[in-house]
Formats: C-alpha cells, sequence, structure tokens
C-alpha cells in the first residue's frame, strides 16, 4: 500500500529510530555538537585542489559552514537534505515500504534528479546506511550516473556490527580536515557494512579508498 | 464665541516658514546593511509605512508580476514573478511565493518555491523553506531551515568609476544581459 509523507504510522514500528523533521528547531536546540578530524574529507577536497567552479552535491542539508567553505572555494553547491526526503517519502514505520518501486521512484526524483555527468563531487556523508538494500541499489546506479568521470564520492558508515542504533550526525565542515558533528538523535541503520561489502556496494566504481578512523566511523573514497 | 473671535484679533499666528520642518521631525533613514554574516533580527512583523515599504497581508493572493520600486513584505500567497531591482523582499511567516524573485536582498521566514536572484545578500531564517536555485554575493542560512537546490555566489559587479577606466569591449553591440553575465562568470573563476 502506498503512503504519502505526512500519513500517520504506528510508532516504533520501524527502522529508524525517532528523528521528528516536524520539531526540528527543537531538535537543533538540544543538538550536541562535537568536531572530529577527517581524513576523507581532507582527501576529497585534495582532489579538487586548485579547481573553481566545480559542482559539489552535499546531502548533509543546507548548513552556513557548507555553504561558506564550498563556496569560498569557488565552487557551486547543490544541497540536498537526504534523509529528511527518506523521511518524507518512507515515513519511520516499515522498513518494507523502501522496497515500493513507486515510492523507490519517487524518492529518486526529489533526491537525484540531476543531468547525467552533472557533479565533481558528492558529499554522501553517512546517509547510505539508512537504506535498505532494495532502496540502496537504485540509488547507487541514479549516482553513478550523476557523477561524472573521476569525480568522487565522500561517504561514511557506521563500523560497529553489533549496534542497533548509531548517532545520527549533521554533518558540517569546519575546515579542511575537520567536521563539526552536530547529533540530531539516533537512528537504526538499515545495514552495516564491512570493507568488504563496500567493495561490492562500489563496484561499479572505479576505486573505493578506506580512511582508518579511531571512532567506530569508516571513511570512504569512491571514484567513479 | 465672541471671546474667541477676540483673541483671533489680538494674537493672529506668525505664519511658518514654508522650509522649515516640525522640531521633532525625524528624517527616515535607510537601514545600513550589516556586513557581518552573523545572523541577525530584522522585524518579523509587517513593515513600517514611513520607510517606503509596500506590503502584501496575509490574507492576499496574488497572481501575475510584481515589479516594485520599494521594498516589499509578502505574508500571502503570491504565484508569478517578483522583482524589486534595488530593494528588499521579505517573505513573511505566512508568506507563500511560488515564483521567481530578483530584489536586491531576500529575506525568507515563510516559504518560497522559484530560483532566487538577490544581487546583495540573502537570508533563510529558522523554519524557513526554499526549494530553487539561489545565486547572490552573500547567504545566511540558519539552522532549522530547509534549502533544496543550488547556490552561486556572484561577487557583486564592480564600482562604475573602475568599469569606466577599463578598456572597452571589443563587441560593443553586445547585448547587456550577456555582459552582466559574462561578468558575474569572471567574478566566480576568481575566488
Amino acid at each position: 500500500m502506498l503512503r504519502r509523507p505526512g500519513d500517520a504510522v504506528s510508532p516504533g514500528a520501524g527502522v529508524i529510530a525517532p528523528v521528528n523533521h516536524s520539531s526540528a528547531p527543537t531538535l537543533f536546540d538540544k543538538e550536541v555538537v562535537s568536531s572530529r578530524a577527517s581524513r576523507g574529507l581532507e582527501q576529497f577536497f585534495a582532489y579538487h585542489r586548485g579547481q573553481v567552479g566545480l559542482s559539489i552535491l552535499d546531502f548533509a542539508g543546507a548548513s552556513q559552514q557548507n555553504i561558506n567553505f564550498i563556496t569560498n572555494l569557488g565552487h557551486r553547491l547543490y544541497s540536498e537534505d537526504f534523509v529528511r526526503t527518506l523521511d518524507d517519502i518512507f515515513g519511520n514505520a516499515n522498513p518494507n515500504d523502501q522496497a515500493n518501486q513507486g515510492l523507490i521512484d519517487q524518492f529518486l526524483r526529489q533526491t537525484l534528479n540531476f543531468e547525467p555527468e552533472q557533479f565533481d563531487g558528492v558529499l554522501v556523508w553517512d546517509v547510505l546506511q539508512y537504506l535498505t538494500p532494495a532502496l540502496l541499489a537504485p540509488t547507487l546506479d541514479k549516482l553513478c550516473t550523476i557523477v561524472r568521470p573521476h569525480g568522487y564520492l565522500l561517504a561514511y558508515f557506521h563500523s560497529d556490527e553489533k549496534a542497533r542504533h548509531v548517532p545520527f550526525y549533521s554533518f558540517r565542515i569546519k575546515d579542511q580536515q575537520n567536521l563539526l558533528l552536530a547529533q540530531r538523535g539516533t537512528r537504526k541503520p538499515a545495514q552495516i557494512f564491512n570493507n568488504r561489502s563496500l567493495e561490492k556496494l562500489f563496484q561499479k566504481f572505479d576505486s573505493v579508498k578506506f580512511f582508518l578512523t579511531r571512532e567506530q566511523l569508516r571513511e570512504v573514497i569512491v571514484r567513479r | 464665541m465672541s471671546i474667541f473671535n477676540k483673541r483671533q484679533e489680538e494674537a493672529p499666528p506668525a505664519p511658518r516658514p514654508a522650509a522649515a520642518p516640525p522640531s521633532n521631525f525625524i528624517e527616515p533613514k535607510k537601514e545600513a546593511t550589516p556586513l557581518s554574516s552573523t545572523p541577525f533580527k530584522t522585524p518579523e512583523q509587517p513593515p513600517d509605512s514611513t520607510r517606503g515599504q509596500a506590503s502584501i497581508g496575509k490574507a492576499v493572493k496574488i497572481n501575475g508580476q510584481i515589479y516594485s520600486k520599494e521594498d516589499l513584505y509578502v505574508d500571502g500567497d503570491v504565484e508569478g514573478t517578483i522583482e524589486l531591482q534595488e530593494h528588499r523582499l521579505t517573505v513573511g511567516p505566512n508568506g507563500k511565493v511560488h515564483s521567481s524573485v530578483k530584489a536586491r536582498e531576500v529575506v525568507v521566514l515563510g516559504n518560497i518555491q522559484g530560483n532566487v536572484d538577490a544581487s546583495d545578500k540573502l537570508e533563510i531564517r529558522k523554519d524557513a523553506r526554499l526549494v530553487g536555485d539561489i545565486k547572490t554575493a552573500r547567504i545566511i542560512i540558519e539552522d532549522g531551515a530547509y534549502f533544496k537546490g543550488s547556490i552561486d555566489i556572484v561577487k557583486p559587479e564592480p564600482a562604475k568609476s573602475a568599469a569606466s577606466s577599463a578598456p572597452r569591449p571589443q563587441s560593443v553591440a553586445a547585448p547587456a544581459a550577456a555582459n552582466a553575465q559574462g561578468a558575474a562568470a569572471v567574478a566566480e573563476v576568481k575566488r
């Protein structure tokens, strides 16, 4: 059965832990912000060093920090609040809905409706781990088409395989090597990936590079 | 009655000089544009009419083109295009704008669905929603605002004095719009 955004859903039944975007301002008021070094971020922008006028897609939603950082480098920023759209379309009740072809098509239209090879880089952050396999596969196919050859994705994955819920962050770029992580609650990941499964996940791409971190967060740079 | 008549005869009012303003008159000043990128609070209530600002109330719906030579506050529904040239557009918390917008400064507290060209500054306040492509010199977005689209930061065109001392373009027949786009593109590349 198709469910529209805003329809009532049974509480506590689903994949995603309570992240209520209708009360986003309150969440932002309560958010916990921490700072963290990111080798992946450093490498992502190192690949684009010396270039201006690139098109960068940011899945974290609009934030002043990311806008300032990316536009100050002379790039054009495309902002997309990926997780918010995910919640709007699939709600937070039944994970099987992520296999509904109609909703998948709607989701892809709303989030990734761009020209082929439009982007030089995509800041994916940690959103892919909230997608079930049925939704993840077409999302990656679409991502692969909208990134130009030799363009890069930066993605994060929590690596604690026992975790039922992981911190849900808004990623904000502090500088080229550091991030501000604004925690907006917790979510249950739809999938947990190890290095091998990540390589398989991005098999359509040219290469995958992993960065080890002390926290249980894998940083991955994927080259188209 | 005779008493009033008598007083008027005895003390006729002195003619007021036409040019002298009353002592408590305050000349309206234009609000200075803050240089800081820190978000600040602008009035969220309907505008003060003495500042030369038009207003569209929340019960008003307009379908068509709006062209204004003064600041505009929209708290109703507008569908079409809004062009304010050198002035400020404020979309109030109840405002719903489904149109492309062109202004010097745009402040969004409500909802805009359309492309925004703000030659000086764009502010997207907490709880505001903007879906469209942005072209502006500066942008301020508060936490809790929703934005979906692209952002092009375009430096303002150089002052006229600089332009006049610059060598003339080779193609004088090129349309003005094309020149403006060229200037924007150069500014982008230099960033």
